[in-house]
């Protein structure tokens, strides 16, 4: 590829996903979720909530909760004429059981889930759907906690999502991770848990591709829920930890449509990790202007300006950080003034390291690391940062 | 003597996973031995090795999403002291609100979220009287010379019908299968449900907490505004609207802790008075703690700090040593790893030794208690057995005569009626934890204000410059501070420019340690043992005991190299003893 080719594509403006599917597909899709409906509607309610009431007892009106109903369904890149469906579905959310499992973990997903307020009524969808199992909130300990798990895999038996938080050791026989009185293995307990899941959801880069513990070199033999489990619909909401109005997004996708949102190549949802953070970065107009924060505190960093000769992974990482943000919307890494760190891409503690200097595509930690997940722009991004001068801010790397 | 070995696996409500097996004679219903494991490993340390310095706290960090801000701060901090890099009176102060936002953060989700369902029967509220709910706020709310947060007759009403609609479904979700009833829980069902509404608020406040966190740390968990040499948020520092915003939400925060939280501990201190007087869960009596939060800029183990540093034995006040860091040792006996004496940490051997479980039994493993039995080490301080947490820092710093602590602490003794020993218990360590927040809350804003007239007066520096490859070709550092459960240290050798070796020390493994070479019990186990259970078949009394602590398993366990090779010997000359 030619310098001026990689240049165009670097800086174009391009999102890397067509979001209009055209209209027949979303006559088609919302037929498909109306039928769904009226199906989710004759099943036996696990709850005798009801939405409205519910938001009428927290204080929320109508109108609050149609607010929120616009910005979700403009973040699942559904038409407006969706708004309705999205509305009916969130009544009939209580319906939707969910197990959460906690394996190699640091529970950083979870407290995500607890800080969940993108929308305020968040907190109130929680409260509605059935969270069947859940260790790091549920009551019970042991043996009680054991029965509940079960008393929820035989009730909801080919129904309930199964969210899985935390990697999965496979080194030495699956020693580094037992659970329950009977000493059973972390491998062996999330097989059993899947069998009769209706889908499953894996939260977190650990969850997912086997995060920090699947780094090199790999102690536990770590890896991601998809290298396991091989006959479930899975899907994977990578991020260090995931975004909870992601995973929101993804049991509403199931909720309307009875099917899990269209997905990429690693089984992300397209809703969320469709466009590149470089994309949509509040800092991307510094970018193309070629002003660059060159060291922490200096002028440019005072004034805002791109990170990307700080190491910023922001131009091949695929997330909606920058639209999205982080707890009630307030902020995000690259406007806390720090370079993204790619989190949600699969490898990335050994593929972008190190984290403050621009990652060239020769230098990955790990020569054995799979690097087909690659996309070409990561290759046409990483190729051009060799043409720059890495010596002008790069500290002796 | 009649005998019941029962196995608690997985202990919920806690970070990270943990067993704990207990033998309980049948006739007395007490608790005659305890043990604790981890049975959870991933092996950070190990990975960290060979990377690049300044990305060891992103990566850190990730030991856990509870307490995210600390393994990040604490591994930067051990990086700096390797570079002898000072941070600019900025950073400090923003790392010091950060982490201060942390600690409210982590202690209030630990009661409310982890915690309270063990002393508050959800059940039992369902029966009570709105109207007697408000009377029961403004009572210890008059005890506590406080306002009672949002107290009417409709918050409790709405709370009230909102679990009532809850039970009356067949699902209870994270409520079902509780112990419910149990005879050990005494608070009233005015007071549960006063107890349940505050565990409902405390859903949202604790969103403020966190977006205290992100508005100077990007999100949370993880934020990610730290590097090595500084802060990287100074365009949020300079903004007077994020400024405001922050004080805004950190006095909404003030007010529930002040109004609700503390309500809720004088509510526990005088339901559970004769428990706390017997010291029930007291456990060693003997605590430690390096010291935490920089008041000044200077080099941080020879800063004065908010939580001075300290050794007590035995609960004696009138004797406070110096912590001395050389004094650390790890004990592997009853832990998965080969090593048979005590160990400094940095000259440690960890050759894995995995025994697996000892026997299986209708379905029931049973851990190799005479043998090694979990992945944590014990680590010893002066070969002696201690405690880490809220109730170390509130007791040393007491006993260190520190006039803030001492008021904070006296206060909530003398409206509660009760003396300093009577902390000792597993309750005492629950109120520790809120006395804490509570001085938190009130010097947060100080820092606030300290910051914002540093940075208004023309001092934007955010930033220590450094020459990474002069300083990287050969050092070593360390960080020695106090994370929201107790003393954490992290040890760091560095040579041309990559990590050599790595080790975290943390506030669980100190804790949560099993047996050591006398075959003397850890906090946990020591706090256990003796309990009496209400109902033999419901461990709630234990896990009352254990929750108390604040378990953060995923943080305890050790470094192990799986290919049985033993890492690199690590040593750190220690010449400060802070």
């Amino acid at each position: 590829m030619k310098y001026e080719t990689q240049k165009s594509l670097l800086f174009s403006k391009e999102s890397q996903l067509n979001t209009n599917k055209g209209e027949v597909f979303y006559k088609n899709l919302y037929r498909h979720c109306e039928d769904r409906l009226i199906k989710l509607r004759k099943k036996v309610s696990f709850s005798d909530e009801d939405v409205t009431t519910v938001l009428a007892e927290e204080g929320y009106e109508r109108r609050d909760f149609m607010k929120w109903v616009s910005a979700t369904t403009a973040a699942l890149m559904l038409p407006a004429f969706f708004e309705p469906l999205v509305a009916q579905t969130i009544e009939v959310l209580n319906r939707v059981p969910v197990i959460w499992v906690n394996l190699q973990d640091c529970a950083g997903n979870s407290e995500a889930l607890l800080r969940a307020d993108g929308p305020t009524v968040d907190e109130l969808i929680l409260d509605i759907i059935s969270l069947e199992f859940h260790e790091l909130l549920m009551a019970p300990s042991g043996e009680a906690a054991e029965i509940q798990l079960e008393d929820a895999m035989t009730t909801f038996k080919g129904e309930y999502l199964l969210f899985v938080e935390g990697s999965i050791p496979t080194a030495d026989g699956g020693i580094y991770g037992t659970i329950g009185t009977s000493g059973e293995k972390y491998v062996d307990h999330i097989k059993r848990v899947a069998v009769d899941a209706a889908g499953i959801v894996a939260v977190g880069t650990c969850a997912t591709y086997g995060g920090v513990s699947a780094a090199y070199p790999n102690p536990t033999g770590a890896c991601g829920v998809m290298d396991i489990i091989k006959d479930k619909p899975i899907v994977n909401i990578p991020a260090c930890p995931a975004n909870p109005a992601n995973m929101l997004g993804v049991i509403l996708m199931y909720a309307m449509t009875g099917e899990l949102p269209e997905l990429d190549t690693l089984l992300r949802p397209k809703f969320a990790f469709g466009t590149r953070i470089h994309d949509t970065c509040e800092r991307r107009v510094h970018f193309d202007a070629g002003e660059y924060v060159e060291e922490w505190g200096d002028a440019a960093a005072q004034a805002g300006h791109c990170l990307y000769k700080m190491g910023c992974k922001g131009p091949m990482t695929f997330n909606n950080c920058p639209t999205v943000k982080f707890n009630r919307g307030e902020s995000w890494p690259v406007a806390a003034g720090h370079g993204c760190i790619g989190c949600s891409e699969p490898g990335f503690f050994d593929k972008f390291n190190h984290f403050e200097a621009p990652t060239p595509y020769d230098k990955t930690y790990n020569p054995a690391a799979d690097l087909t997940t690659i996309t070409e722009g990561v290759v046409v991004l990483t190729a051009f940062s060799q043409f720059l001068n890495k010596e002008e801010y790069n500290n002796g790397n | 003597m009649a005998t019941k070995h029962i196995v608690i696996d997985p202990i919920t409500r806690i970070e990270g996973h943990m067993r704990i097996e207990v033998v309980v004679d049948e006739t007395t219903n007490e608790v005659v031995d305890a043990f604790c494991s981890s049975n959870m490993f991933r092996g950070i340390e190990t990975i960290l090795k060979d990377r690049d310095p300044r990305d060891c706290g992103l990566m850190a960090m990730r030991i856990c999403g509870v307490c995210t801000v600390t393994h990040y701060q604490r591994s930067i901090e051990a990086v700096e002291n390797a570079f002898n890099v000072q941070v600019p009176k900025n950073a400090r102060l923003m790392r010091n609100i950060i982490q201060g936002s942390l600690f409210m953060h982590d202690h209030l989700v630990h009661y409310y979220h982890l915690h309270s369902l063990d002393w508050v029967d959800v059940l039992s509220a369902l029966e009570a009287d709105p109207a007697d709910a408000v009377v029961e706020a403004q009572k210890w709310a008059d005890v506590a010379g406080e306002v009672p947060w949002n107290n009417d007759v409709a918050t409790y009403t709405d709370i009230k019908d909102k679990l009532t609609k809850f039970v009356a479904r067949r699902r209870l979700g994270i409520f079902g299968n509780g112990y419910w009833g149990n005879r050990s829980y005494k608070l009233t069902p005015a007071q549960n449900l006063l107890a349940m509404t505050h565990y409902f608020q405390a859903l949202e406040i604790q969103r403020d907490l966190g977006q205290m966190m992100a508005v100077f740390g990007g999100k949370d968990p993880h934020p990610q505004s730290f590097v090595v040499g500084g802060v990287t948020s100074i365009v949020n520092m300079k903004d007077p609207a994020k400024i405001e915003l922050f004080r805004t939400l950190a006095l909404r925060v003030r007010q529930f802790l002040k109004g609700a939280y503390m309500l809720d501990m004088y509510m526990l201190a005088d339901a559970y008075k004769d428990e706390m007087l017997a010291g029930v869960g007291g456990g060693l009596k003997s605590f430690l703690v390096y010291g935490g939060f920089p008041l000044e800029d200077v080099p941080i183990e020879s800063a004065r700090k908010l939580f001075p540093g300290g050794v007590v034995y035995n609960g004696d006040l009138n004797n406070v040593i110096d912590f001395d860091s050389t004094l650390v040792t790890e004990d592997a006996t009853h832990a998965w790893y080969a090593a048979t004496t005590p160990e400094h940490p940095y000259e440690g051997t960890t050759t894995p030794e995995y025994t697996d479980f000892k026997l299986i039994e209708n379905g029931v493993a049973y851990l190799d208690t005479d043998g090694k039995y979990s992945w944590i080490k014990s680590p010893l301080y002066d070969d002696k057995r201690v405690e880490v947490g809220p109730l170390a820092r509130m007791v040393v710093g007491y006993a260190r005569g520190d006039t803030l602590i001492k008021q904070y602490v006296d206060n909530f003794l003398s409206r509660a009626n009760m003396s300093l020993e009577n902390l000792y218990s597993s309750t005492g360590r629950t109120i520790a934890r809120a006395i804490e927040s509570e001085l938190i809350a009130d010097v947060i804003t100080d820092w606030l204000d300290e910051l914002d007239t540093n940075i208004q007066g023309g001092d934007t520096t955010s930033w220590t410059k450094f020459d990474f490859a002069n300083v990287s070709a050969n050092a070593q550092g360390r960080g020695l501070e106090e994370a929201p459960r107790g003393a954490l240290g992290h040890w760091v050798k560095i040579a041309n420019g990559k990590v050599l070796n790595y080790q975290a020390v943390v506030p669980s493994t100190w804790n949560a340690g099993p047996r050591d070479h006398l075959g003397r019990l850890g906090a946990y186990e020591e706090s256990i043992k003796g309990l009496v259970l209400s109902n033999i078949d419901e461990p709630l009394e234990i896990l009352r005991t254990v929750h108390s602590f604040d378990p953060c398993i995923a943080c305890a366990v050790h470094v192990i190299n799986t290919q049985g090779k033993e890492l690199s010997s690590f040593k750190v000359s220690a010449t400060c003893t802070a």
